[in-house]
């Protein structure tokens, strides 16, 4: 007797697809579709407010342009410094606010907390605080170094090529040092103590338990750190936005701000498509870069205990 | 090589004294085992000797000079740690060159250093690997090369072995031995384990609640205890410690049993005195199964509760006045639980402590 074969979907075989398939349909539709439809566009002339010309097929026309782009280079380049210049920064700081945080004994715990203050924050909210403090009229900053004598004149802090770029920095570093701070300070709170009793015994002096024990024992957290870092600024957006707008004359023009004027002011959704793949290529290099020396410095922590 | 003092060394945490005042002379080449159980102070001293704790009062030296003020790197010592504390990203080789490295010592003095460790130590063919990549006695064995490459003036062990199982302790014991007759060094060793102290030491210094209770070498410490302390403290099974009162010239037990007073003793035992009386389980030995027959000896006969055999010996559990008695028959034989057998006291290897101070009443 042949028992009638059960449809498809009840079959054990496809069990797991149907039990999967919840979660395939909304990555299908909340990822991959949104991907795969940007990617198309990136090779289209798609303007917003012409939406027909989403059909307007141009082959690689829009990766030509950026290629023989200054504007977008130039950006591509500084978002690069940015990146390099913020996060060593937060690292130094970092490091430092956790070495001073783990050595003491008392209000630790609270120090802590209030170290992470400024993660509270909304980043556009930084991006107005700072705009304040670095205003060169009503701003906080010129107001007390005149005060205090140091300045005559309004210093433009958000105008000077490089006092704007250092403006935008320097809120970004006080926003983002205590990521370093937790991360490290989690690392140090793991850190054998024997291994530093070793080496003091060894002949090392404080300075040398730190560069030979201590900062190698560190280095996976500083990679873990750098590489949530280096994401996070290579799409740095809200804080630039508000406190220059990328301005003046693009002198602090970062990569996702010249692509949102591009795709949203200009409406130019193709190229604005175009540059973001190619931008891409930098976070992605600069994962695969830290994930490389994450995986090197990891290799030993396996354990000597 | 040097010799080490400590004097009237204290040791405070906040107004906690955990260290009382500990008075000690180490000589050249001398092996010295701080022994004692967790918490007497042992690593606490060893530590100060090292230099990774503060000395709160005394004075220890290292070779001719007061040594407190000076950083644990100017001291000249050398310390294996009873998790190794290897250097985790470091390899073996580099792992035993650091310390020298560190001297700015010139690379062929480095690599000539480290063969040399890794050859007394068996660990040519790890020089290679990470230590994460070693078993733990082979670890032992990188921290302890580790020491030997500075030559320093004296090495420190902070219980070593107590990380490694049974049979690798044993062989470890073995190998610290070797390693301090090749490399004549100072060494303090500090451990809870009383045989690791009785088979390593020229001296052993029993510690408990931050005091030094007795300084002697392991033969002193183990025939001569002081107080009842060190007499329960070294020696496994431990002595057998029971109440009782001299009366003429017995020791009467509790249950009204007694034992004539060990005769080198008679003279130093008053009538009436509150006494302990201490016997190892070697010494209270069925008739016939004892080790050796000794000159003053006297007989009880007792109830064996439990018997436990090892091979070669087997312990006996008995009771005397209501206390516990361990005793250990020789050439064994069956005996089951509720058998009455007569035995031997060796009356020359008893010991008597004063009931009160627990100091003992010695005959010396």
């Amino acid at each position: 007797m042949a028992t009638k074969r059960p449809p498809f979907w009840q079959r054990e075989k496809y069990t797991p697809f149907l039990l999967l398939l919840p979660a395939i349909l909304t990555l299908l539709f909340v990822v991959l579709l949104p991907l795969l439809f940007s990617l198309y566009t990136s090779f289209t002339g798609y303007r917003l407010i012409r939406p027909e010309s989403l059909w307007q097929w141009v082959g690689l026309r829009n990766y030509q342009r950026i290629f023989a782009d200054g504007d977008f280079w130039t950006a591509f380049g500084r978002t690069i410094i940015f990146l390099t210049i913020a996060l060593n920064l937060e690292f130094l700081f970092g490091l430092g606010i956790a070495l001073l945080i783990n050595k003491i004994t008392w209000g630790q715990r609270t120090l802590r907390t209030i170290m992470m203050f400024p993660m509270m924050f909304s980043p556009i909210l930084v991006g107005y605080q700072f705009k304040f403090v670095f205003n060169d009229n009503i701003g906080i900053l010129n107001n007390a170094l005149q005060s205090l004598g140091l300045s005559d004149g309004a210093i433009p802090w958000l105008v000077d090529k490089y006092l704007a770029n250092f403006s935008i920095i320097f809120a970004e570093v006080w926003m983002s040092t205590s990521v370093f701070a937790i991360l490290l300070l989690a690392g140090l709170f793991a850190m054998p103590r024997d291994p530093l009793e070793a080496a003091k015994v060894d002949g090392c002096n404080p300075w040398q338990v730190f560069r030979h024990i201590t900062l190698p024992f560190l280095m996976p957290f500083v990679f873990i750190a750098m590489t949530i870092r280096s994401l996070d600024v290579a799409r740095a957006y809200d804080i630039v936005d508000v406190m220059t707008g990328g301005g003046p004359a693009g002198r602090t023009e970062l990569l996702w701000t010249l692509i949102a004027r591009t795709g949203y002011d200009n409406a130019r959704m193709g190229q604005a498509n175009a540059m973001a793949y190619v931008s891409i290529l930098l976070s992605i290099a600069f994962t695969y870069y830290f994930f490389t020396k994450l995986l090197a410095a990891r290799k030993y922590m396996g354990g000597a205990e | 090589m040097a010799e080490i003092t400590l004097n009237n060394v204290i040791k405070r945490y906040g107004k906690i004294e955990v260290v009382h005042g500990i008075n000690l002379d180490i000589a050249h080449n001398e092996f010295v085992v701080l022994v004692g159980p967790s918490g007497c102070g042992k690593s606490t001293t060893l530590r100060m000797i090292a230099g990774l704790e503060d000395i709160s009062d005394g004075t220890v030296s290292i070779g001719p000079g007061v040594v407190n003020d000076l950083p644990p790197r100017k001291r000249n010592i050398s310390m294996v740690f009873q998790n190794y504390a290897l250097y985790p990203h470091m390899s073996v080789r580099e792992n035993l060159g650091f310390g020298l490295k560190i001297a700015k010592q010139d690379e062929a003095t480095i690599t000539a250093r480290v063969n040399e460790a890794a050859d007394i130590l068996g660990l040519d063919e790890l020089l290679e690997r990470t230590p994460a990549e070693l078993s733990g006695g082979q670890r032992q064995r990188v921290a302890m090369g580790r020491a030997i490459v500075r030559h320093p003036e004296a090495f420190l062990f902070d219980e070593p072995l107590s990380n490694l199982d049974a049979k690798l302790r044993v062989q470890m014991r073995t190998e610290i031995k070797k390693l301090h007759q090749k490399v004549k060094t100072t060494v303090v060793y500090v451990t809870h384990d009383q045989v690791e102290a009785m088979t390593l030491a020229d001296r052993i210094v029993v510690m408990k609640d931050g005091h030094i209770e007795q300084v002697g070498t392991p033969m002193e410490v183990f025939n001569h205890p002081v107080n009842t302390f060190v007499a329960s403290f070294i020696g496994s099974p431990p002595m057998n410690l029971l109440p009782a009162r001299i009366r003429g010239a017995e020791v009467v037990f509790t249950d009204g049993k007694s034992l004539p007073v060990p005769t080198r003793l008679a003279d130093r035992v008053r009538d009436g005195q509150e006494v302990i009386f201490g016997l190892r389980p070697d010494d209270l030995t069925p008739v016939g199964h004892g080790i050796a027959e000794s000159g003053d000896s006297a007989r009880l006969t007792l109830d064996v509760v439990l018997s436990e055999l090892l091979g070669t010996e087997t312990i006996l559990y008995t009771s005397i006045a209501g206390q516990e008695a361990q005793g250990k028959m020789f050439g064994p034989r069956d005996v089951t639980p509720g058998d009455t057998l007569e035995f031997d006291i060796a009356m020359d290897r008893a010991h008597l402590f004063d009931a009160t101070t627990g100091k003992s009443v010695r005959a010396d």
